[in-house]
Parts: structure tokens; sequence; C-alpha cells
């Protein structure tokens, strides 16, 4: 299923990618595994983000695929050929480096067309070649700047270029946005993808930014110590993920202590139904998006566990965010911004959770966000 | 930008709060500027001076004096000795510094030709010269351990005291001012340039032909130009190790100054010292301009 929403975003591509699969991947470095087990298949011409807290293995699985690591065991397979002993040279993988990287000492041009200087293309045809590369990224104009004339992200669009200019089979970008500021960052987040969609390369993106990779992508793999621990379409891992981890990494989770009973989850009064039925009886953090919460004003007078103060508001455009204080717990709930608006703080409340199935954790404290 | 580049825009918008301020930070500067005004200007602004200046008034009789065999032989070997400890003491360097930069960044290695390069850099004088004369002099204990069995590394004549010895004591501290000017240039190298080159195809030789080539061409020439300069102005090494003559200029403008068999000529000795000045000043012009494009792309 997930293949097909891939392959829908193709139907404009200029040309085929590959298939890439990466199969049982496993790396340690002394004492420490950086990969266990990773298994992944991108469909032709598919852009994977790898989401995932610092140090969960996303460099190391990208610097496998490019050939700059080598696996302890398991394979890589592009366009159905091994090619896990590969140097890197030999693999066609373009790569797009979280710190900038192009070389000083040439133009824009002239890195752009490095690839194919090493690959022994005539120099006219290198410098046509550039040129159209350039203007894919939208950077006609600046071909005979040095690195040090581009600004951020000037450079990492010319990085872009110069890895395409090879016609890789692969491309591999490693945060490529993260040493840039906000507005640029999700500016160039869209080009890449109009530029990856266009060319019809399989990418494989990698991020520990969540809006980026929901942004982006075909399919999300959310990554946890060295594995996918879900992989699927950004809506699939917003609305269900699967597991307590991704629901609390991806998005923005209220974690309300309830009691699991019969297969229900008792918070506050309220009774939600769980994703995980076969659950034990006792105590659990029940994991409620902001979204699944109502708010209803009129608690004046009121009393009970349900109802708080409004303590801030978050405007966020067509919808705002509503921090709760319930007194021993502070609730988020998203709200439409008409709806917040009637809602200042100090503003006592009534709250109500939408009874979605939740999932429910038992761990002491929340995952580390990156 | 408009504003930045014209001062009347830059005041007009910013009115000034009780008149002109005195750039207090230039205080911390004055004890240096003026030591450099009397000991650095001063003397040049002298030497120029003397160098043009003749029995009675302006004169160019020093300079056309310049022009005898000796004083053009030590100007020869001035640059000769310059030029060879320059070059052996840029390669070595470079390659101590490489093997350095590739380390451990917090490594053993580091550490130590860190702060050991800091300290011999400056080594020079009669402690240097003691110590090669204590070990390869010509009574020294490694010279007479190896005469013991056969070696005799004097057999052509005492050279630890000629030309080549000079170039041998040099590369002593030219080697570790190699590794401190060197090393920031390497450090600048970024793992990714060899990456990229790598995923774009190139292997281990287009990375140096096309990439750390080009990158530390510039560098490498400009710390060679330096170490040129430290040899070529150096004295006190030199002086202890070699007695008599006048083998290279800083020597013999010392001689003209001091000499005690009444050869004594302060105004050749400043004509010496101006064609050192020249000299020098055309190398560390060289160097700025590297450093300057160095600077740009390694940093
Ligand atoms: N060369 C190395 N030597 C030793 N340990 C390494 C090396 N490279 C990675 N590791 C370790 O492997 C684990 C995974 O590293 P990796 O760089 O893949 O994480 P990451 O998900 O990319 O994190 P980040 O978001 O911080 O970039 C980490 O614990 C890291 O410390
Ligand atoms: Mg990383």
């Amino acid at each position: 299923m997930t293949t097909t929403v891939a392959a829908a975003g193709l139907g404009t591509a200029a040309r085929a990618g590959v298939e890439v699969r990466l199969e049982n991947l496993q790396r340690r470095y002394a004492g420490v595994t950086a990969l266990d087990g990773l298994s992944l298949t991108m469909a032709p011409g598919e852009l994977v983000a790898l989401l995932g807290p610092s140090g969960c293995g996303k460099t190391t699985a990208l610097r496998l695929v490019a050939g700059l690591e080598q696996a302890d065991s398991g394979r890589v397979v592009v366009g159905g050929e091994d090619v896990t002993g590969q140097p890197t040279n030999k693999r066609d993988v373009g790569m797009v480096f979280q710190a900038y990287s192009l070389f000083p000492h040439l133009t824009a041009w002239q890195n752009v067309a490095f690839g194919l200087q090493m690959r022994k293309v005539d120099a006219r045809q290198r410098r046509q070649r550039a040129g159209e590369m350039l203007e894919l990224v939208g950077l006609s104009g600046f071909a005979d700047r040095f690195a040090h004339q581009l600004s951020g992200g000037q450079q990492q669009r010319v990085a872009l270029a110069r890895a395409l200019a090879i016609q890789p089979k692969v491309l591999l970008l490693d945060e490529p946005l993260s040493a840039l500021d906000a507005k640029v960052r999700a500016r160039l987040r869209d080009e890449i993808r109009r530029v990856q969609l266009e060319v019809g390369i399989t990418t494989l993106f990698v991020t520990h930014d969540q809006e980026e990779a929901l942004a982006i992508a075909d399919r999300v793999g959310v990554m946890h110590s060295g594995r996918i621990e879900q992989l699927g379409p950004p809506t699939t891992i917003y609305s269900r993920p699967a597991t307590p981890f991704v629901a609390e990494f991806v998005g923005l989770t209220n974690r309300l202590p309830g009691v699991v009973r019969g297969g229900e989850v008792d918070v506050r009064g309220t009774r939600l139904p769980l994703v995980q039925p076969d659950a034990a009886d006792g105590p659990a953090i029940a994991l409620v998006r902001p979204e699944a919460v109502t708010v209803a004003s009129g608690g004046e007078t009121a009393a009970g566990p349900l109802v708080g103060t409004v303590i801030a508001t978050a405007f966020l455009g067509a919808t705002s965010r509503v921090s709760i204080d319930l007194g021993d717990l502070t609730v988020l709930a998203q709200l439409p911004t008409s709806e917040a608006t009637a809602l200042p703080a100090g503003t006592r409340v009534r709250i109500a959770i939408r009874p979605d199935p939740v999932l429910i954790s038992r761990d002491e404290a929340a995952p580390e966000r990156a | 930008m408009i504003a930045a580049g014209n001062p009347d825009v830059k005041t007009a918008r910013r009115p000034r709060e009780g008149g002109r301020r005195f750039p207090l930070h230039w205080i911390g500067a004055l004890p240096f500027l003026i030591y450099v005004a009397l000991f650095l200007l001063l003397p040049t602004a002298i030497v120029v001076v003397g160098a043009f200046a003749g029995k009675a008034g302006p004169s160019l009789s020093n300079i056309t004096d310049l022009n005898q065999g000796f004083l053009l032989n030590a100007f020869f070997s001035s640059l000769l000795i310059s030029t060879a400890s320059a070059v052996v003491g840029a390669v070595a360097g470079a390659l101590l510094a490489y093997a350095v930069a590739t380390g451990n960044p917090r490594g053993v290695l580091r550490r130590v030709v860190s702060s050991a390069c800091g300290v011999l850099a400056q080594f020079g004088g009669v402690t240097l010269a003691f110590a090669f004369i204590a070990t390869i002099g010509s009574v020294g204990f490694i010279r007479l351990w190896l005469q013991e069995r056969g070696i005799d590394i004097f057999a052509n004549g005492v050279w630890l005291t000629e030309l080549p010895g000079l170039v041998l004591v040099y590369t002593y501290f030219q080697i570790p001012l190699m590794v401190l000017v060197f090393l920031p240039a390497l450090d600048g190298i970024r793992p990714q340039w060899r990456e990229a080159t790598e995923s774009l195809g190139g292997g281990t030789w287009h990375y140096w032909r096309y990439v750390a080539g080009p990158l530390l061409a510039p560098a490498f020439l400009g710390a060679t130009l330096l170490l040129f300069a430290n040899a070529f102005s150096a004295y006190a090494t030199a002086a202890a190790l070699i007695s008599q003559g006048n083998p290279i200029v800083p020597i013999a403008i010392s001689n003209f100054l001091t000499s005690e068999t009444g050869r004594n000529n302060p105004g050749l000795a400043q004509a010496l010292a101006l064609g050192m000045v020249v000299i020098v000043a055309i190398v560390m012009a060289l160097y700025a301009l590297l450093q300057r494009r160095t600077s740009r792309w390694l940093r």
C-alpha cells in the first residue's frame, strides 16, 4: 500500500529511479550498537525520511548506503545489484552533507561539474550540464560565485546540484537543512522535494526534525536504537503511531496518568479504548494527542478532575494550542483559533477527552526529543 | 549596504551622544604600538637614511660598495641556506603536521607535538649551537662515538661550522615553526571534502590533485616563505656557530659594526641591512597575500 503512495508521486518523473534495499544492517562501534538489524526497501523514485533522536543511527545507515562505512553484516542492494562491498566512488551515489561541503577553491559551476570531470566528460559538456543543474536548483545567475560568496541555503542548493549532476542511482541527504535558519529551511525543503520529484531519483533523507520528515517524505521511518520502529506515510505515522516511542517522538502528546482495566484505560474518570487491547491491567500513562482534547468554558463553579484554568495560548495560525492547568497536571489542547480566542488566560474551563483509541506507555519518562 | 558605505548617512541616522568619544580600546594597544615605533619603524628609518648617507650629504656610495665579491657571496650564501633550510623544514614539518592533523584530536601525538613545537620554534642562539657542537661537533660525543667505529662525519672538513652546518642547525627550529604555521591549514581541511570527492567518483589521487593539493598549496608556499624569512634574518645561532669570516649577511653586518681591526663601516652595514629589509619585505608581502587566500578557504 505504501508503495502505491510513493509511485503516485512519480507520474511526471523524467527518469525512473531504482529500488534500494537495506537488508538487516548491523554496525557496532567499540561497544556502541549504531545499527541493530535495520531493514528498509525503498521503491524506485521514492523519498524516505529517516527520523529519530540523536544517536539512533540515522547517519550510520546513510553512510552504509554511500559506502563511507562498512556494515558488520547485512546487505545494501541498489537496483538489483549488491553493492555491499563496493567503495564509495564505484557506487553512483549523490550526497549532500549537513556541514557545508562545497570545494571552496572552485566556483559554483566548477563544483557542480566536478563529478563529471572525474568521469572524464569533456569540458564543453561539463559546463553545459553544470549550467542545467544550476538552473534546476534556481541558481543560474550564481555560476561564477565561490562558496564564500553564497548564503548557506544557496550553498546547499549548489551541493544538491553537484550531487545530481552525475545522475546517481541514489540521493542521500544527511540533515542538509539543519545549519539553516527556520525560514530558509522550510523553503529549501520544498525545493529539494520539487527537484527530487522532477528528477525521479530514489532518495534517503535523514533528519531529526519531525516537521521536516512529515512534510517532505513519501514514507517516514522512525528510528529508535539502531532499527526502524515504524515505517509508513506521514499521515499514518502521525495519526496512528504504532508504538509509544513513535507517538511521543512525532507530534505533541499529553502524558496522562491512568489505570488500565479490561482493555480500557481510565483517565480521570474518562474511559478510553486502547490501541493495544491486550495490555495488562494496572497503572499506565495514556498518550493523548492535543487534537483529542476538547474544551468548554463555564467551569467557573464546577469542580472535578477535568476542570482547570487556561494558563497560556500559542497561536499556530488556523489552530491554537491552549495549555490548561488541572492542578496536578498541565494538558495541551489544540483548538480552532476562533474558539481559543474566547478563552484568555485565567478562564476556568472543563475539558473532555475524545474516546479515540490511545497508546499507553509504562516508561517513567518521555523519550528525549532531538 | 548603502549606509555602511557612506559615513554621512550613518552619522545622520544615529546622532552622537555627547561629542566625540575617545576610542578607549586603543589604549591597550598603545604600549605595543610605541614599542613597534621605537624598535621597528625607527631603526628601519635609520637604516634607510644611513644607507643613503655619504661623508657629505646624500650619496649612493654605500649601495655601490655592496658590489664587492665577498658581500655578494654573503648575500648568495644567505639566500642559499635560507632557501635550503626553508624547503627542508617545510617538507619535514608538513609531514609531521599531517601526521598530527590526521591523528586523534585529543591524542598524545598532538599534545606533545604542539607544545614541543611551540618551544622549539623559538629555540636558537648559543644554546642551540652548543647542543649541536656538544653532540656532533669535532669533539662532540656522537662524533667521537662514530669515529671509534670508523665513521668520520668530518672526513671532508668540519662542515658543522660552515654553511651545510647552518642548514642542519636551522632545520631544528624550522620544522617546529612549519608545524605551528601549517597545522591550522591542515585542520581547516574538512573530511566532507574527501567524502564528497569519493561520492562524485574520485579516488585518492583525484582528491589530492584537485581538492587538497590546490587548497593547501598557498598555505604551504606561504609557510615556506615565512621559514625563509625566519632563516634569512637569524643571527645569533649563526654567530655562535661560525666565528670567522663574513659567510652570511647578518654576520657581515655585525662585523662592520663591531670590527676592532679598523674595518668599521656603519654606512656599509646599513646598506647591507637595507638589502635584507627589502628582501624580507618582499617575502613577507607574498606571505601575507597567500595567507589571505588560505584563510578564506580553510576557516
Ligand atoms: N565513528 C564512530 N566511532 C564511534 N562511535 C560512533 C561513530 N559513528 C557513530 N558512532 C555512534 O553510533 C551511534 C549512532 O550514530 P549516528 O551518527 O548514526 O547517529 P545519528 O542518528 O545520525 O545522530 P545525530 O542526529 O546526532 O546525527 C551513536 O551512539 C554514535 O556515538
Ligand atoms: Mg547524524
